[in-house]
């Protein structure tokens, strides 16, 4: 591994870089890490806006000049506690301050000595669903927010299983307006019971719940003890701090291939973004889809011919012979290869008003990649029950699963396994908007032992590898997905050879 | 403009630089990608160029995107006729420096009906010079992506803006049907006349951009170093007073100041701070313990609230 030297060479240099720096910022010269990315996400009126406002009023993020602007524009609007409405620092457009509502995703930035933060400040509304899976997908961490009087809610629940869907595995349950509960513990601790119930539904371990109250600022940057002694545990920015960022994807070396740089007869380098793994001159990689193999010859960059790159990284990527390689193409590392083919599962959320017509054709864009495809609607979740029903179509806002058809070879990783090479949007060519946001489950193969029949996967196993899959937990719930039918061994064993051949 | 040059940089002035610390590197990374996604989508993709920081540290990544390549696409400079002398001095210098194309456009009507900023007031000077300019520019190329500087921790309106901000052919922005935007699969499909601003620097805060000029020394205008120079009182604002296009009002004198500008555009409408900050380094720590925000020294940012949203929708950059 290449990894830890590059690593190194970057942390000595930047912290002796900015020793250099006068007194204040070398106190963040400790800041060695990507910025923390985070939502805060929750149902109308449950405090996000006036949390995020509070958290850049708090980390003095708020220069004089806006809060100037902030009193004027709040006076008339003032709160019992005189306090200015701190959400007006978010609700930036005009539609929003009039209506006292957030309609669109708004990006802000704040640092602590510790570490520095972008953070997303989502709409609650369900009309704006859309937008809270815009800021979902580039988090790291979720805020969820509750008003203490009202407890969770369906909006509450479906902001958690959207982020959950996203890949997002840290949330923070904000029990927010704990003022107007008189600090109630008990309601505290209730809530945060509710909560991890869901929380473990949906497979999240990652949970911090705090009491707090955005408006007074308890429990967000300063603590809260002189309201709430009973409450010993950290503040919502010393959990943020904690947190970790997006891990390096553990997955071979992906490049999808955004442009060929040919300035001149004698040069010919690959331009994208490292989408996971590393890579290091010398290494064999295949390009997809057509499957033929090359070796790195270099890594180009404006600063320097590199040794090697790692996820994240903007490259120009020289290989040692003529292939053939466009835009849309993926470059792999040659041990570790994306799952490629014509059909996938993937799990989507809908997100304009015509959802997803069953049938029709859309383009898929995934990286650099874009292609036709056909959509299939086959189940969709029923946010109440957290079950998954059988579903055609799939209307605004709605969590589905999908079976995606394409023309051409399609190349990806699982969401889970990679959020770059496994994540996709869906665009209405009638219309060029964004429909969907979707994540890939699992490949379909059309072969053998596995087809679909009105939507099901059939699998035909031996009757003791049946009975063992029935059993376990992994299929327990994917029952509706699946159909399996036991064969003799010798019948097995004949649709495997199919596939393998 | 005809290009007879060799088409790679042979020379690597910058090999011996320490990397970047791994903060930069991240939005240097997103900010390429952005670049290269939207040079390889669209057919006819600018860049504008308003010489100012924001617009330095754009060209420094569009250059670092493309190597060993050229930037693939002109540069496109709205004049107003207004700006700073030594603002269109270092313009040229860059562009003949960096070998690019410089389209540069100003309002003609600016000139037919003598539009200035003291004789239509700061309100409808930028909406003829700079936002119907812009438009005036953007149809006369039928670009259908234009690169902007724009980063989202400048002004509330800002923030709430895609990445690819989509925009209809009379070039308006519809704040409330954006675009869903997720992670970074960037959707770039437009009909004929209509277009994208793609905000490379969305992520960006005022601080980052310093911390990345000194980092990769990338050329600034020297006005953003604090000097001692001619300064008059206007409307609150320290107004630079070095060429004869501005006439001293009855009462108004011209003093000198050491001053900086913490902003760049009009000089007429650019208040000046007093600094001490000469380097890179004094800016910096200058910076970390301001308590204003940047657009403070703008005088068409201070109308009202929402003014920004207003324009934007209307088109101004
Ligand atoms: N008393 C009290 N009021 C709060 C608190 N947090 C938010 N609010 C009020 O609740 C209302 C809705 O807040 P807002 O931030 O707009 O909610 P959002 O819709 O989730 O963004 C506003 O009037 C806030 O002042 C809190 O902790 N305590
Ligand atoms: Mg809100």
């Amino acid at each position: 591994m290449t990894a830890p030297a590059t690593a190194n060479a970057v942390q000595d240099d930047a912290a002796g870089q900015l020793l250099a720096f006068p007194a204040p910022e070398t106190a963040r010269a400790t800041r060695d890490s990507r910025p923390l990315r985070l939502i805060t996400c929750g149902s109308v009126d449950d405090g996000k806006s006036t949390l995020i406002g509070r958290l850049l009023w708090d980390t003095k993020a708020v220069k004089e000049d806006q809060a100037a602007t902030l009193r004027r524009d709040s006076s008339g609007k003032q709160n019992d506690l005189g306090l200015p409405d701190f959400a007006l620092l978010l609700d930036g457009l005009q539609a929003e301050r009039e209506q006292g509502i957030t309609i669109d995703v708004a990006y802000r930035y704040f640092s602590t000595d510790k570490r520095s933060f972008i953070v997303a400040d989502t709409p609650g509304h369900e009309q704006y669903t859309r937008n809270m899976a815009t800021g979902a997908s580039t988090a790291d961490l979720a805020v969820l927010l509750v008003d203490a009087r009202v407890g969770l809610l369906e909006q509450t629940r479906r902001h958690a299983t959207i982020a959950t869907l996203m890949g997002i595995k840290q949330f923070v349950l904000a029990v927010n307006k704990i003022d107007l509960t008189d600090y109630d513990r008990a309601r505290f601790e209730q809530i945060s019971h509710e909560f991890r119930e869901l929380a473990l539904s949906l497979g999240v371990r990652q949970v911090t719940a705090i009491p707090l109250s955005a408006l007074k600022g308890e429990n967000v940057v300063y603590d809260g003890r002189a309201s709430m002694p009973w409450y010993d545990g950290p503040t919502l920015v010393e959990v943020l701090e904690l947190a970790t960022t997006r891990s390096a994807q553990t997955v071979g070396f992906r490049l999808p291939v955004q442009r060929v740089s040919r300035p001149g007869e004698s040069f010919r380098g690959y331009q994208g973004t490292v989408a996971g793994g590393s890579v290091k001159p010398g290494d064999s990689v295949v390009i997809l889809p057509s499957g033929m193999v090359a070796n790195v010859t270099k890594i180009v960059t404006f600063d320097l011919v590199r040794n090697a790159a790692v996820a994240g990284d903007a490259i120009t990527l020289v290989l040692d012979r003529q292939v053939d390689v466009s835009r849309g193409d993926m470059i792999v590392a040659i041990d570790s290869q994306p799952l490629t083919g014509l059909a996938f599962d993937a799990q989507i959320v809908a997100l304009q008003p015509d959802g997803i017509q069953p049938g029709k054709r859309y383009w898929l864009k995934s990286g650099s990649r874009r292609q036709r495809v056909q959509v299939q609607p086959a189940s969709q979740l029923d946010l109440k029950t957290g079950k998954w029903e059988h579903a055609e179509q799939l209307s605004m806002n709605a969590i589905g699963k999908v079976h995606l058809a394409f023309d051409e070879q399609a190349i990806f990783d699982p969401y889970e396994q990679n959020r770059t090479t496994g994540a996709f949007i869906l665009i209405d060519p009638d219309t060029n908007n964004t429909v969907a946001g979707g994540m890939i489950t699992a490949k379909r193969s059309a072969l053998g032992g596995i087809h679909t029949e009105d939507a099901r996967v059939i699998l035909s196993l031996p009757a003791d590898l049946a009975d063992q899959l029935m059993a376990t937990e992994l299929f327990a719930g994917r029952r509706e997905d699946a159909e399996v039918r036991r064969v003799s061994a010798g019948k097995a064993s004949e649709i495997i050879d199919t596939i393998d051949g | 403009m005809p290009h007879t040059h060799p088409e790679t940089e042979l020379h690597n002035p910058q090999s011996t630089k320490p990397p970047l610390d791994p903060h930069l590197k991240a939005l240097e990374n997103e900010a390429i990608h952005i670049f290269r996604e939207v040079a390889a989508e669209f057919e006819r993709p600018v860049m504008l160029y308003s010489i100012g920081k924001d617009s330095s540290v754009l060209l420094h990544l569009a250059r670092k995107a493309f190597y060993p390549g050229r930037v693939p696409f002109p540069l496109l400079h709205v004049n107003t006729g207004w700006k700073f002398a030594e603002m269109i001095a270092f313009r040229d210098e860059i562009v003949k420096r960096y070998d690019l194309d410089l389209i540069e456009h100003v309002n003609p009507r600016g000139a037919a009906e003598s539009v200035t900023p003291f004789s239509h007031g700061s309100a409808l000077y930028t909406d003829i010079m700079k936002t119907e300019a812009l438009r005036q520019a953007l149809d006369a190329g039928q670009y259908d992506a234009a690169f902007g500087g724009a980063r989202r921790d400048e002004e509330a309106s800002r923030a709430k803006e895609r990445i690819y901000s989509f925009r209809t052919p009379d070039h308006r922005w519809d704040p409330r049907n954006q675009r869903p935007e997720l992670w970074n699969v960037y959707n770039g499909m437009v009909r004929k006349g209509e277009s994208v601003r793609a905000f490379p620097l969305s992520n960006w805060t005022e601080v980052d951009i310093w911390r990345y000029i000194q980092a990769e020394d990338i050329p600034i205008v020297p006005l953003y170093f604090a000097k001692k120079r001619p300064v008059v009182e206007r409307d609150g604002m320290m107004i630079l007073a070095e060429d004869q296009r501005l006439e001293l009002l009855p009462g108004e004198t011209k003093r000198d100041e050491v001053i900086r500008f913490r902003t760049l555009g009009c000089f007429p409408l650019t208040g000046a701070i007093r600094s001490g900050a000469t380097s890179l380094d004094d800016i910096i720590s200058e910076l970390e313990t301001a308590t204003v925000s940047e657009r403070q020294g703008r005088a068409i940012d201070r109308d009202q609230s929402g003014s920004m949203e207003k324009k934007k929708r209307e088109g101004y950059f």
